[in-house]
């Protein structure tokens, strides 16, 4: 299925089980290999708390298409303080967007 | 599959780790010695509406304003149905709470002179990005909380007419766990899932409130007898479209305006503008022929739009990765905005317990808190914290001397073989998605969901009632094959549960009170002679049975006692 709300990279998945753990819908699960899945990915509320807590970096998040996803997505890096979004495009160009957990929002 | 059951006991059991339950749980370990257990059906990490974040404190008294200006506000907004009593103690509290959450860690946006910066009246600006850790780190640090995660609550333990714990089962193994405490605090949240989505496909769970709250304290509170109020004055949010992100970090945040398609601003033409104004504002539009609707943010500044894209990732960053990955942004293109489908919310509108003054419901024993609790709209983050707090105080006076009581063991013995009946069933004709697909749309179509424009009459109602009932018994033959399909049918039950009260409420109310929250159209007028009151509702005997309630005055103290049942 290409929809998916997140997609876990198979490869990259350190089978830690973090994401299982912070998931508010309880929607994760380990496959036979001990790698994390998304076992209802329609119920995906797109809160991102797995990309968040994902030491690895292995988890996208996606928009379906019924809502306007047009092929990007997004995934996080975490430095200290600091939590860097990079949002990959419909042409896969990169951006990054970097926020400070310490600083208020202007709006 | 064969469930084993596990018993606990402590003191003050929590239901539900979120906004209200922690802030009630710090609140009693902080001013007691009493053990308190918190029962989460996530992980209290991230569980519930602020997995995501949140980019504002929507209930906060400004310097210029009082608590007594915040209760006419919400009683004003609220078209006169508040439990002024109850907004009033929240009001007291909101400053006071605000500064404990800003010394747990949580980032506030203030001026040279160290005030916090106003984004609106009663808002203030912070970075709730990471708002749940850190609840959830203040919970965990305290030695006499504990918290058991990953466990659903479905129902009371009642001896007599008083409440003495819960029965959950476990998701991560074949338990159930037995619950005995000396009082209980329903913090469960609202209910979201009664109504058929936006997107009712792929993306049905985009949502505006959090999809996993379903409202089980709602329906374990209607099973058990427990008085509710004010189901019938739903929660419609105005949100962006399709990704259902806020409106009002722009609306307050650049401080723009809706406009149609013709790039006319269309409020003022439905009224005064309100919460629920500007809703119906722009439903009436579409339905007129002016749709689409938008935020008006074309030839916002660059610095703006960046500012947006940070404060729509720090709480729904669905929004964010739409804008960029269609080379879009507010500054480029006006964000069209839509309604949603209602929801059954009392952090927002007044649905919920009918409780005293204390938070404690018609239920010995059993106190609700936050979203689940009725009366008082627009306590949002804040108002939860407060209500925790009020709850918190009352419960370490209450259970002074009181001691724990349990059922009887074939009493546990009947609530196991009604669990394990879902395991037990032969392969029922429908899907358990069927069901909740069948109960979604026959709430949107005949009790005033999105394709009905909100409006409903009651012959409508009437169809809806009957369709119901008979999604329960297919509901009842539903097969689970493990914890997870347990739990899709247990929400599944709460809120066939949550249907009928709501459609009881809402026949009830014969005005119109509330535009296209609550909008009958048999009665299309306000009628502030027979209905400046409080719909309640008691289930009984298989019934739902309606009072009217008299309005609550701010500086009366509430008790139940006061009325006659």
């Amino acid at each position: 299925m290409n929809f998916m709300s997140i997609r876990i990279k198979k490869d990259k998945c350190i089978s830690c089980g973090k994401c299982l753990k912070v998931c508010p819908g309880n929607l994760l699960y380990k496959d036979e290999d001990g790698k994390a899945f998304i076992r209802y990915p329609e119920e995906c509320w797109g809160c991102t708390a797995c990309l968040k807590e994902c030491p690895a970096e292995a988890i996208q998040y996606y928009l379906g298409t019924d809502i306007g996803g047009q092929g990007g997505y997004l995934y996080i890096s975490r430095d200290k303080e600091y939590l860097n979004w990079h949002i990959v495009d419909k042409n896969g160009r990169k951006k990054t967007i970097q926020i400070n957990k310490q600083e208020s929002n202007k709006y | 599959m064969k469930l084993k059951r596990k018993r606990l006991i402590t003191d003050v059991l929590i239901i539900g780790g979120g906004t209200a339950g922690c802030f009630c749980a710090m609140t009693i370990a902080e001013n007691s010695n009493l053990d308190v257990m918190i029962v989460e059906k996530a992980h209290i990490k991230r569980s519930g509406c602020l997995a995501a974040g949140v980019n504002a404190l929507n209930a906060y008294i400004a310097p210029n304003e009082t608590p007594e200006s915040f209760v006419d506000y919400v009683k004003n907004d609220s078209e006169g149905i508040i439990r002024e009593d109850l907004v009033y103690s929240i009001a007291k509290r909101l400053n006071r709470v605000i500064k404990r959450i800003e010394r747990l860690g949580l980032p506030i946006l203030k001026d040279q002179n160290g005030n916090y910066v106003q984004r609106g009246k009663r808002s203030i600006k912070i970075n709730g990005e990471n708002i749940k850790p850190i609840l959830a780190e203040a919970v965990l640090t305290q030695d006499r909380i504990t918290v058991l995660n990953k466990v659903n609550m479905i129902d009371y333990l009642k001896k007599e007419d008083k409440i003495i714990g819960g029965l959950g089962f476990a998701l991560e193994e074949n338990v159930v766990y037995e619950i005995y405490a000396k009082a209980v605090i329903c913090a469960t949240g609202g209910a979201s899932g009664i109504y058929r989505p936006n997107n009712p496909e792929f993306s049905k769970h985009k949502m505006w409130y959090c999809p996993f709250n379903t409202g089980a304290g709602y329906a374990m509170g209607i099973r058990a007898g427990a008085e509710m109020t004010t189901f019938e004055m739903r929660f419609i949010a105005l949100r962006c479209k399709d990704t259902i992100a806020p409106t009002g970090t722009i609306a307050q945040g650049i401080e723009t305006y809706q406009v149609n398609s013709k790039g006319e601003p269309y409020v003022n033409k439905y009224g005064e503008s309100s919460t629920a104004t500007r809703l119906y504002a722009t439903v009436k539009e579409n339905e007129i022929g002016n749709g689409p609707c938008f935020l008006k943010t074309k030839g916002i500044k660059e610095e703006h739009e960046k500012e947006l894209f940070k404060a729509y990732l720090n709480m729904a960053p669905s929004q964010t990765l739409k804008w960029i990955e269609t080379n879009s942004g507010p500054a480029s293109e006006n964000v069209e905005i839509e309604g949603t489908e209602p929801y059954i919310v009392g952090g927002h509108t007044g649905s919920g317990y009918w409780v005293d003054t204390n938070r404690k419901t018609t239920l010995k024993g059993l106190y609700a808190i936050g979203d689940v609790s009725g009366g008082s709209p627009k306590k949002y983050v804040t108002g939860c914290f407060a209500e925790g707090e009020i709850a918190a105080f009352s419960v370490i006076e209450y259970v002074q001397d009181r001691q724990i009581q349990m059922l009887e063991e074939d009493e546990v013995e009947t609530k196991l073989k009604e669990i394990n009946r879902f395991f037990k069933n032969s392969d029922s004709p429908y899907s358990i998605g069927e069901i909740e697909s069948a109960m979604q749309k026959i709430m949107d179509e005949y009790a005033g969901g999105i394709s009905a424009r909100y409006g409903y009459n009651e012959a409508k109602l009437k169809v809806a009632d009957e369709r119901i009932d008979q999604l329960f018994k297919l509901c009842y033959q539903l097969k689970a094959t493990d914890m997870h399909e347990l739990l899709f049918i247990y929400e599944i039950l709460d809120r066939l549960y949550i249907c009928k009260v709501l459609i009881q409420h809402l026949l009830a109310r014969r005005e119109t009170r509330w535009k296209a929250y609550q909008e009958n159209l048999d009665y299309p007028q306000k009628d502030d002679n027979k209905f400046l009151k409080y719909v309640n509702s008691r289930y009984e005997n298989g019934k739902i049975k309606i009072l009217f309630r008299d309005l609550v005055g701010r500086d009366e103290f509430y008790e139940h006692s006061n009325q006659k049942r």
